[in-house]
């Protein structure tokens, strides 16, 4: 029931996630934040299982700012998709990680892109990507009314519709969901769209 | 499902004359959902030697890259590049390294060996070779691919004339599968030049 799903817009990228933390029949928290800020310009979206998800996005997320540190210069999109890639891909075979992620960046020389990493490890570079039962809604949603270099208000326009559909047709639909949004400024929370406080 | 038809995937490779032709499918898909249609699943090894990688995309990725850091080695050590023989023997211990957890991946290997010779060959997830002087298939549209590629292909095919049958065989078999297609990505190799189309198919 988790849905994340990104898409790449004019110099910018957006990740949404939904940020509910349920286990079986219940809720147990509707502001539990999927999208984990891994540097100044990456944003990493993750769903699956909820233990994995926490450690394995910390540990890449260390592990992002550990590279920084000994070498001085942030990594790329590019590479830190790869090295995400190869901790699955090691870990598959012996205890793997049920984390699917949509990894968002902004890089200077190359702009903004969005990774897809498959739990078994699949990496592939797109431009829109979604993941977990929400997946069917939001993908043909933005097949339909993507293209290429929207701006950023087309872009949120977008993800509401997705948000919409989400919400109309899944049938345990999450009920808040969170848009980050990365650019050349950097990697920020933009907004809520909320059903529920918490 | 089997783990060979998760993300789906179609490969064939064929012999021509002093040339050869390697052609895969464009889809990535998680079971029934389609993720992409952009995949790459033939890599270059050197400039007449050509890896198709059919299966799971993942394993697909790793044994990719393991298989080129071998061949950068032996590129190190020998100062030359791998033939394709050689290439192909590589393959086949590196699978058959892992036996008893075998990477879900079907290679279809194709090079110009000695003299320019046109070599192919496939094997299976554990590295059973399988030389061939014709065509070699893998994936999951491959029983269309045997079909289409016997009734199509002749020996000693020019450049040109092999393009088109790789590319009607390829097309007509990954629309008889549901895993396979969006489109076709074509490279033509003869001594002299390397020749990447993208063939528009059905796009469903």
């Amino acid at each position: 029931m988790e849905c994340v799903f990104g898409m790449v817009g004019k110099g910018f990228a957006l990740v949404v996630a939904d940020t509910s933390a349920v286990n079986s029949i219940l809720v147990h928290k509707s502001n539990e934040d999927k999208i984990m800020v891994l540097d100044s310009h990456k944003l990493m979206g993750a769903s699956g299982e909820a233990g994995d998800r926490a450690q394995f996005t910390e540990y890449v997320q260390k592990n992002v700012s550990l590279y920084q540190f000994r070498n001085g210069i942030p990594l790329t999109t590019k590479a830190a998709a790869n090295f995400m890639r190869g901790e699955l891909a090691t870990a598959l075979r012996k205890n793997p990680y049920m984390v699917n992620i949509v990894l968002a960046g902004y890089d200077k020389e190359t702009g903004p892109s969005i990774y897809f990493i498959d739990y078994i490890a699949t990496l592939h570079k797109v431009d829109k990507a979604a993941f977990g039962y929400g997946s069917y809604f939001s993908l043909a949603m933005m097949d339909r009314h993507y293209h290429p270099d929207m701006t950023v208000e087309e872009a949120i326009k977008l993800a509401e519709q997705c948000i919409e559909e989400i919400r109309s047709r899944l049938v345990v639909a999450p009920q808040n969901f969170v848009i980050k949004i990365v650019d050349k400024d950097g990697a920020r929370e933009h907004s809520w769209r909320r059903t529920t406080k918490d | 499902m089997s783990i060979f038809e998760y993300n789906g995937s179609a490969l064939v490779a064929m012999v021509g004359k002093n040339c050869f032709a390697i052609a895969s499918d464009r889809r990535l898909g998680v079971q029934l959902q389609t993720i992409s249609t952009d995949f790459q699943r033939i890599f270059k090894i050197h400039d007449k030697l050509f890896l198709g990688l059919s299966g799971l995309g993942s394993d697909a990725q790793t044994l990719y890259q393991r298989l080129v850091f071998r061949h950068k080695l032996y590129q190190l050590r020998e100062e030359r590049v791998m033939k394709p023989e050689t290439f192909a023997s590589l393959v086949s211990a590196v699978l058959y390294e892992k036996r008893f957890g075998p990477y879900f991946c079907q290679p279809v290997i194709a090079g110009l060996g000695d003299d320019d010779k046109p070599f192919i060959c496939t094997m299976d997830s554990i590295g059973a070779k399988e030389l061939a002087k014709d065509f070699v298939v893998a994936g999951t549209a491959s029983e269309s691919l045997y079909g289409a590629c016997e009734s199509m292909f002749k020996p000693d095919m020019e450049h040109e004339e092999l393009f088109e049958t790789i590319s009607q065989a390829l097309l007509s078999s990954v629309d008889r599968d549901c895993l396979s297609g969006w489109g076709g990505h074509v490279y033509v190799v003869t001594p002299t030049e390397v020749t990447e189309r993208i063939l528009k198919g059905r796009m469903d």
